[in-house]
């Protein structure tokens, strides 16, 4: 017939309307709306960072150059994260799985900053109800370290699904590598505004 | 085709195999099971939501009633108004779009199969935990906005409920419009353009965007209520410095962009349904596409609208008084095209027709109402009447679950093959329509003569008895259509008339293929010259303008025994149902934050991770038999 000419695509093959991979423009999307997760919680940050009640104020009680320290750290972890995936791009996957694992074990070490930073400041008497900015505080960058930690996962997983040769050829795998790759990077991004917002801007 | 009945287990990354047998719809992945399913679920949940709004009624027929005590009211108007947005209209509307969007831009299914499927029973665990609350001390009792600092200081564990029970619906949400997005985007037939795609896929489109990042903020508000009630934050506590304003902020900028999440797509539901039945194509297509789009934006510039009364002071309810008259003028465009579209037409008084247009006149009606709330002076007079939950329910109801019916009828001879009775839907329409005006219309009359809303009872003697039993016999009639409803669908089943591929003579992809389509929808991925491009398939125009039909034109392919070789669908998955199986246990895990949650918490987290990883792990496809 001729109004029905064959152009029967199996959906397992990546024939996209628009040419872009669909897992890649998802994760785009998922992003889109994940500024808007972090944003709101930024926005309560601001509105209530003054708010201290009886507790201490966010210049009391911030160690700027430990945090610079551990933000420095993640920042590497975006350039670990690159020499992955030019590594696969090149089909080297042993390389890639060292960069990985350096990604991996960057983020580690910014969750372990974290985790440090986070119990100095609850014995020096910032927790969670001691005020609103503790509120805000503790909720917003435990969000964002959560959204580290399973970063470190999904990294750990592709190290995973390589050694077991399942991350599929140089093609499939540096997709793989370059979608997880991207939601890496978003949070490092994120991390940055934070950091400026929250700890770089002054207070009154 | 397989034959199992049980899905064949063959080590543990293995797929099922079977697409028949009741087990195939725990581990479908087909969207238009899903679609089904979606729908199945949220009428459901209609009937629940129904039969609390009957007891409210019940209990307001008269003055003083005794049916509901204080308590219990406020968990049912709560419970009802949760239920009939996120367990009713919106998860109708998603499962239209499931069972539809694939067909009407010739594509076997959308793009993430697996991932709807999770949408689906995230969905259906939300809406069981949610309800769970009733029996395990207390339904959520704060209004469905949960205005702060009430949400924290009510009692027992409803509103802890609330703060869980939404995040979890909102993840079904969040996953299917992502899935949404890209599948319009990224998987429509050749030629398919996106001007030339049918109105309902573009206010798919419309409200997936919405979705994506509407619903970011709602979990915000959400995680931070469920801190300060489960974890001692004080994010709304006034006494600890808390701003319950932030509440309200993030709630209606959310809250807004939700409302045309629920009209969008009846909006694309009448705007397919009307040409058909007008034998015309829509009128200024470009015109309803890009008001729809117009509508998407500017949704995010009037939350405010709801916050008139809360002291922005004036230069604030100015410019959200204006912005929310402005965002009359594209809906208004959409009613003139509706009717434009009809204009001239030859009418057929359908069903599906009866619905839309019932639609358009309530809509229009609910649209003037919200009008008259944009003016902020008159809005302080409205505001918390019942002034203001007639507006609503014209629109939510006269608006989206008329125009829902209006799908349902339409595309039922699509999905199961037969048609609904005519006789029988037009009892329920006029019915519904009926006790629908009986029931909301002295609810306008009630607000003006100063009726609060969410109160229990009131005493006799001030002039609202007899627009409350008005109301309530209104009540019991649509209660009545809903069981005519009822009625035809089983009654259909058994002996329906057979609908064939296309029974309404209509204009878009999905009549092209067989009633119900294959599971991979269409044995040759149409190609598309045309919007409509169905009924040019069918009609050519004579010289004289006059449509003109092509002889055998829009044929149905139908080899039906060799159908479908060599097409490759994926495989039925396990790990949908099991990655969702995690996000309650998490919830009660938070709600009883002692030893026994925190066990639910690491199970929770186990058995998502687990789901998780059998979906990564699992391989693509499997061997059908
Ligand atoms: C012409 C378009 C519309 C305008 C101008 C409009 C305006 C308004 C305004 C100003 C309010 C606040 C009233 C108050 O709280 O005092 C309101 C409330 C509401 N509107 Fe609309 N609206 C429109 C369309 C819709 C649509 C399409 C829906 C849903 C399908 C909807 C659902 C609601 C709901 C649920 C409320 C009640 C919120 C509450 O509980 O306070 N509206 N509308
Ligand atoms: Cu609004």
């Amino acid at each position: 017939m001729s109004t029905h000419e064959v152009a029967s695509a199996p959906v397992a093959e990546h024939h996209t309307s628009t040419g872009l991979d669909n897992t890649k423009l998802a994760m785009w999307a998922f992003l889109g709306s994940e500024c808007l997760f972090f944003g709101s919680f930024i926005t309560t940050y601001l509105l209530y960072r003054n708010r201290v009640l009886d507790g201490p104020t966010p210049h009391e009680i911030y160690d700027i150059p430990f945090t610079s320290v551990s933000s420095f750290i993640l920042l590497m972890s975006s350039l670990t994260m690159v020499l992955a995936l030019a590594a696969i791009q090149r089909g080297d996957h042993k390389t890639m799985r060292v960069w990985l694992a350096c990604t991996a074990l960057l983020g580690m070490a910014f969750i372990g900053g974290q985790v440090y930073e986070f119990t100095t400041f609850v014995e020096e008497g910032l927790k969670i109800s001691t005020s609103v900015f503790g509120s805000s505080f503790f909720v917003l960058t435990g969000f964002h370290g959560a959204h580290v930690t399973v970063g470190i996962f999904m990294l750990l997983a592709l190290v995973g699904m390589s050694m077991s040769g399942r991350l599929g050829d140089r093609h499939e795998g540096a997709r793989k590598v370059e979608l997880i790759g991207l939601y890496w990077h978003f949070v490092d991004i994120v991390w940055i505004v934070i950091f400026t917002v929250i700890y770089l801007i002054p207070t009154n | 085709m397989a034959t199992a009945a049980y899905p064949t287990r063959r080590g543990f990354f293995t797929r099922p195999r079977s697409t028949t047998g009741k087990w195939s719809w725990f581990f479908t992945v087909d969207h238009k099971k899903i679609g089904i399913m979606y729908c199945v679920t949220a009428f459901i949940f209609f009937i629940v939501g129904g039969l609390e709004a009957l007891a409210i009624r019940s209990q307001l027929a008269q003055p003083n009633g005794e049916i509901l005590n204080a308590e219990v009211y406020n968990q049912f108007f709560t419970m009802h108004g949760l239920t009939m947005i996120f367990l009713v209209v919106m998860p109708m509307g998603v499962g239209l779009m499931n069972y539809l969007v694939p067909l009407l831009i010739g594509a076997r299914d959308v793009a993430f199969p697996r991932l709807n499927a999770f949408s689906y029973w995230v969905f259906l665990f939300g809406g069981i935990f949610l309800y769970s609350s009733f029996f395990l001390g207390g339904a959520p009792d704060g209004g469905w906005f949960g205005y702060a600092p009430l949400n924290e200081t009510l009692p027992g564990h409803g509103m802890t409920f609330y703060a869980l029970g939404l995040q979890i619906l909102g993840v079904a949400s969040l996953a299917g419009a992502v899935n949404f997005i890209i599948t319009i985007i990224n998987m429509r037939a050749p030629g398919m353009t996106l001007l030339r795609m049918p109105v309902f896929v573009w206010m798919t489109l419309v409200t997936a965007f919405l979705l994506l990042f509407a619903m970011p903020i709602i979990a915000v508000a959400l995680f931070e209520l469920m801190f300060d009630r489960a974890f001692q934050a004080t994010f709304f506590d006034p006494t600890q410095g808390g701003d319950p304003l932030l509440w309200q902020h993030l709630f209606w900028l959310f809250g807004h962009p939700e409302v045309y999440i629920m009209i969008l797509p009846a909006m694309g539901i009448v705007s397919d349904v009307l040409p058909t039945f007008s034998g015309k194509p829509i009128f200024g297509y470009n015109a309803i596409v890009f008001a729809g789009a117009a509508i998407g934006f500017m949704g995010w510039g009037v939350w405010a609208h709801h916050m008139f009364t809360t002291g922005l002071g004036p230069v604030a309810n100015s410019a959200f008084a204006l912005s929310t008259m402005f965002i009359a003028v594209p809906t208004g465009v959409k009613i003139f095209n509706w009717i434009g579209t009809m204009w001239g037409g030859s009418l057929r008084f359908t069903t599906p027709m009866l619905f839309s247009i019932g639609f358009i006149a309530m809509f229009i009606i609910g649209g003037l109402s919200g009008v008259t709330h944009s003016i902020a002076p008159h809005d302080a007079q409205q505001q918390d009447t019942y002034y203001v939950v007639a507006h609503f329910h014209y629109v939510l109801f006269g608006g989206a679950i008329f125009g829902l019916f209006s799908g349902f009828y339409y595309w039922w001879p699509k999905a199961f093959g037969k048609l609904l009775s005519e006789k029988l839907g037009k009892v329920h329409f006029w019915l519904m329509f009926l006790g629908f005006n009986l029931t909301f219309g002295p609810f306008h009359v009630l607000g003006l003569n100063g009726m609060p809303r969410r109160i229990y009872t009131y005493v006799e003697g001030m002039g609202w008895d007899f627009m409350n039993l008005l109301s309530t016999i209104g009540a019991f009639v649509i209660a009545l259509s809903a069981l005519v409803f009822i009625a035809n669908v089983v009654i259909t089943r058994r002996r329906g008339e057979e609908a064939g591929a296309d029974p309404w003579d209509a204009r878009t992809l999905e009549w092209s293929t067989t009633s119900p389509p294959p599971e991979y929808n269409f044995e040759e991925i149409p190609i598309v010259r045309h919007r409509d491009d169905f009924w040019h398939r069918k009609y050519i125009e004579t010289p004289e303008g006059e449509p003109a039909r092509v002889l055998a034109g829009g044929a149905v392919a139908t080899h039906e025994h060799e159908a479908g070789h060599g097409i490759h669908m994926p495989s039925p998955s396990y790990f949908p149902i099991v990655a969702a199986t995690g996000l309650p246990l998490l919830g009660y895990g938070v709600i009883y934050f002692n030893s026994t949650g925190k066990a639910l918490l690491v199970l929770g987290a186990l058995v998502t991770m687990m789901g998780l990883f059998g979906w990564v792990l699992e391989p693509g496809a499997e061997e059908r038999v």
